[in-house]
């Protein structure tokens, strides 16, 4: 311990470099894990108020279509796997394969957005119709907010590969996007199995 | 775990720094600036939301509603509830832990120092925000600081910005900057410890703080969902808490019960702290069962998320839930114990110097194990369905916030007032303020329970004239606590200026805060230090650290 105490005393500033992106790293998974008990959260909320209604679904209202919001499932969770191997293009240095994975994910992303407006555009009922409409809208729009917050870091993340440079300091930028990334995912199956296949 | 200086420490003579007092007021990224920064303006919200106590003390020094309005002292007991809990309390927590927290374990900052520091300037901001509903045409919240809905949905004035609004506004600025600080704390004590520094070497403050932040971690998310629901409720005309409209507003309780009672805990832990680093300096020994004092405080956090229920035995909660709830509330006394009986075995015996601090600890122990035993009392779902919401509850959690937390908060002040600022505080000054403080809180606060075991409700401006002799006890004791703060002020402000120059290590306490100088320099070691021992070695005469020489700067 001892002799490994003095030498580690003695690294360069590149170390130091490494040692503040294991930090990054470190403090952005807590992060995560305490932004996932908002999600929780609701969740209890929505189970909850669901057990205990008198009526659930508001006068008027059938329930929710399963097929498009399944399709669009279909496609966030497979964007995961999309960005995964643009984190190992990334890896092996491959920055033009990097590049056009990450844009796909960003693409399917913007999909799943647009897939989600329409689905409200559609709907017969508003955030104020009744307990239900309420949940419905505060759990897939605090979601949509995640998705567009992980679309706009992957932009970021994408123009910033363009700078020259970029990548000394390591990859936490596009390890934390990704990361993010899959939370988002996971939160989405969760939800969608309380909101379109629980009904 | 290597901690490389960021810049190279300037030169002192060759490279002048500004006036020492300038650089508390710009957005520096020092932990210890930031931390004092806290302190200051956390202290400046404690007067405020003082201020407001004695007016509701004058009032209710007789048994009508005579000297404000009745709404207005409806907003007054929510402002200053808030006030103490979210701009004293909590800030001035974070500022004891962010000064000491990365001196305690050997490193030079904490792990995001420019967050940190965006953190602390979120509280101006929620503060201002917060006092400035008072100037609103309708006034600000009076639904108390807790916000229970319907009552909190009532908006009569009509307004979209009213002082509901407001008030949950600030509750989540709040809350993002208690999570910004969570993950600093958190991702610091992981990664920043100097080598040697093992968990079980650090000081038991830097358990408690790891404890305290870890409950913030997991318990804040759900009161911000929950008062995220109830912005929308209040704004939007959503029904998840409304009962009109199908909600149910037991859902929201839940929600605010299963952050705020694990928040007392983030309240109260670091004072735990304080008492187990304050103890064996001024008697000497070491801290008795130093794992099992750590242990607990990590047992506590987890014990602590499962009790919310008891602030609800009265809400209508089925059978079971009540039962359940109160068996968990009994298990926190376990590890509350435990800790009550390392302190006390730690001064068992010992040369006691009832110097200030250790005064306050002490007096702050005692009150602590009053206010313990009039919780189990509350715990038990008899006895609470007796006393809920009346003045016994209020006298219960005074105890601990004023006798436990604020006490020890001035203990804590005093005892580090030499290594924070570099003086010596004056310590008949500091004798002065101890005795008034004690004797004002108990007779301030242990009326309450007479008056509430009558049935005198709380949140009220008039009452029955058969709890006058009880209010006129509390009275007069509050206006004492008011005064006993004069001495407080007068001498943290005359030893800053002009106090005696504090040594490095005036109390002779073991610690690697206390090898550095008062008040420490910019970025605390020169060289990281190399622990080699246990912490509290009183008596022992082993050296903390192989390199002392090299880490300071005197070499
Ligand atoms: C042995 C430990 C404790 C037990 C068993 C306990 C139990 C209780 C119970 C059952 C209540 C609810 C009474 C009611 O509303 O009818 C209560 C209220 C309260 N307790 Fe404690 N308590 C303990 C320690 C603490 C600590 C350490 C703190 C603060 C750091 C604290 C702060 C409060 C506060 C603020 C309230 C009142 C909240 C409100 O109604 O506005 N308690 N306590
Ligand atoms: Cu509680």
């Amino acid at each position: 311990m001892e002799s490994s105490i003095s030498s580690e005393l003695q690294h360069s500033a590149t170390e130091h470099v490494h040692d503040e992106e294991g930090n990054s790293m470190f403090g952005f998974i807590v992060f995560l894990l305490s932004e996932s008990i908002i999600f929780l959260s609701f969740f209890a909320g929505y189970i909850a108020l669901k057990l205990t209604a008198t009526d659930w679904l508001p006068p008027g209202v059938s329930g929710l279509e399963v097929r498009e919001p399944a399709i669009n499932t279909i496609v966030l969770v497979s964007s995961s796997f999309v960005i995964y191997f643009a984190e190992k293009a990334l890896d092996r240095q491959n920055l033009w394969g990097f590049r056009i994975l990450l844009l796909a994910t960003a693409a399917m992303g913007s999909y799943f957005l647009w897939g989600q407006a329409t689905e409200w555009r559609g709907l017969s009922f508003g955030v104020t119709t009744g307990t239900y409409g309420g949940l419905f809208y505060l759990l897939t729009g605090f979601h949509g907010l995640h998705v567009l917050t992980g679309v706009l870091l992957q932009g970021i993340m994408l123009a910033r590969s363009f700078i020259p440079g970029n990548y000394e300091g390591g990859h936490f930028g596009i390890n934390a996007t990704s990361l993010f990334w899959h939370f988002v995912d996971v939160i989405w199956i969760v939800l969608f199995l309380l909101i379109y296949i629980w009904q | 775990m290597t901690n490389i200086p960021i810049e190279s420490i300037p030169v002192l003579g060759k490279n002048p720094l500004p006036p020492a007092w300038r650089k508390y007021f710009s957005f520096s990224t020092d932990h210890k600036v930031i931390g004092v920064q806290y302190l200051v303006t956390s202290f400046v919200f404690f007067l405020i939301g003082g201020l407001l106590s004695m007016v509701m003390r004058a009032e209710l020094i007789t048994p009508e509603s005579d000297l404000v309005d009745r709404s207005l002292y409806n907003s007054m007991f929510t402002m200053h509830g808030t006030i103490m809990i979210f701009l004293w309390i909590f800030p001035s927590l974070l500022g004891l832990a962010n000064f000491l927290v990365p001196l305690m374990i050997g490193a030079r900052d904490m792990a995001f120092p420019r967050l940190n520091a965006v953190a602390f300037w979120m509280v101006p901001v929620f503060g201002i925000l917060l006092m400035s509903s008072f100037f609103l045409p309708s006034g600000a919240s009076q639904s108390g600081w807790w916000a229970y809905p319907p009552v909190s949905l009532q908006n009569p004035s009509g307004d979209l910005i009213n002082g509901q609004v407001m008030w949950l506004l600030a509750v989540a600025i709040s809350g993002v900057a208690s999570i910004m600080g969570a993950v600093n704390f958190v991702t610091t004590i992981f990664k920043m410890r100097a080598p040697g520094m093992t968990f079980f070497r650090m000081p038991i403050f830097v358990w408690t703080v790891l404890s305290a932040q870890l409950i913030q971690l997991v318990g804040l998310p759900a009161l911000t969902a929950g008062a995220v629901m109830l912005l929308l409720d209040l704004t939007l005309g959503t029904s998840f808490f409304n009962p009109e409209k199908g909600g149910n507003p037991l859902l929201y309780q839940h929600f605010f019960w299963f952050y705020s009672h694990p928040a007392v805990y983030v309240m109260v832990l670091p004072i735990f702290g304080v008492f187990s680093e304050i103890l064996p300096v001024y008697a000497r020994k070491p801290l008795f069962g130093y794992r099992v004092v750590a242990i607990s405080s990590i047992t506590i956090s987890v014990v602590s998320l499962l009790v919310w229920v008891h602030h609800m035995f009265a809400s209508g909660t089925p059978g079971w839930m009540r039962m359940f709830f109160m068996a968990t509330t009994m298990c926190v006394a376990v590890p509350t114990g435990v800790k009550i009986f390392a302190w006390t075995a730690t001064i068992w015996r010992g040369k006691l110097r009832m110097d200030t601090p250790m005064l306050f600890a002490l007096g702050a122990i005692l009150m602590f194990l009053f206010a313990g035993i009039t919780g189990v009392m509350l715990g038990s779902v008899p006895f609470d369905i007796h006393v809920n919401n009346t003045y016994f509850v209020v006298g219960h959690f005074h105890y601990i916030v004023y006798g436990t937390i604020t006490m020890g908060m001035f203990a804590a002040l005093y005892h580090w007032f030499p290594k924070i600022t570099g003086r010596m505080y004056y310590e008949g000054l500091g004798k002065l303020h101890f005795w008034l403080a004690f004797i004002g809180t108990n007779l301030n606060f242990f009326p309450m329970h007479p008056a509430g075991l009558m049935g005198m409700p709380r949140r009220v401006s008039s009452y029955d004239p058969e709890y006058a002799f009880w209010n006129v006890l509390a009275s007069l004791g509050g206006f004492l606590l008011g005064m006993s703060t004069l001495p407080f002020i007068l001498n943290m402000v005359s030893s800053w200026v002009q106090g005696k120059k504090a040594p490095a290590n005036p109390w002779r306490a073991i610690g690697l805060e206390w090898l550095v100088s008062s008040p420490p320099p910019v970025e605390n070691f020169e060289e990281i230090p190399v622990v080699i021992a246990e912490p509290y070695g009183y008596g022992k005469s082993e050296p903390l650290v192989s390199n002392a020489a090299a880490m300071t700067q005197e070499a």
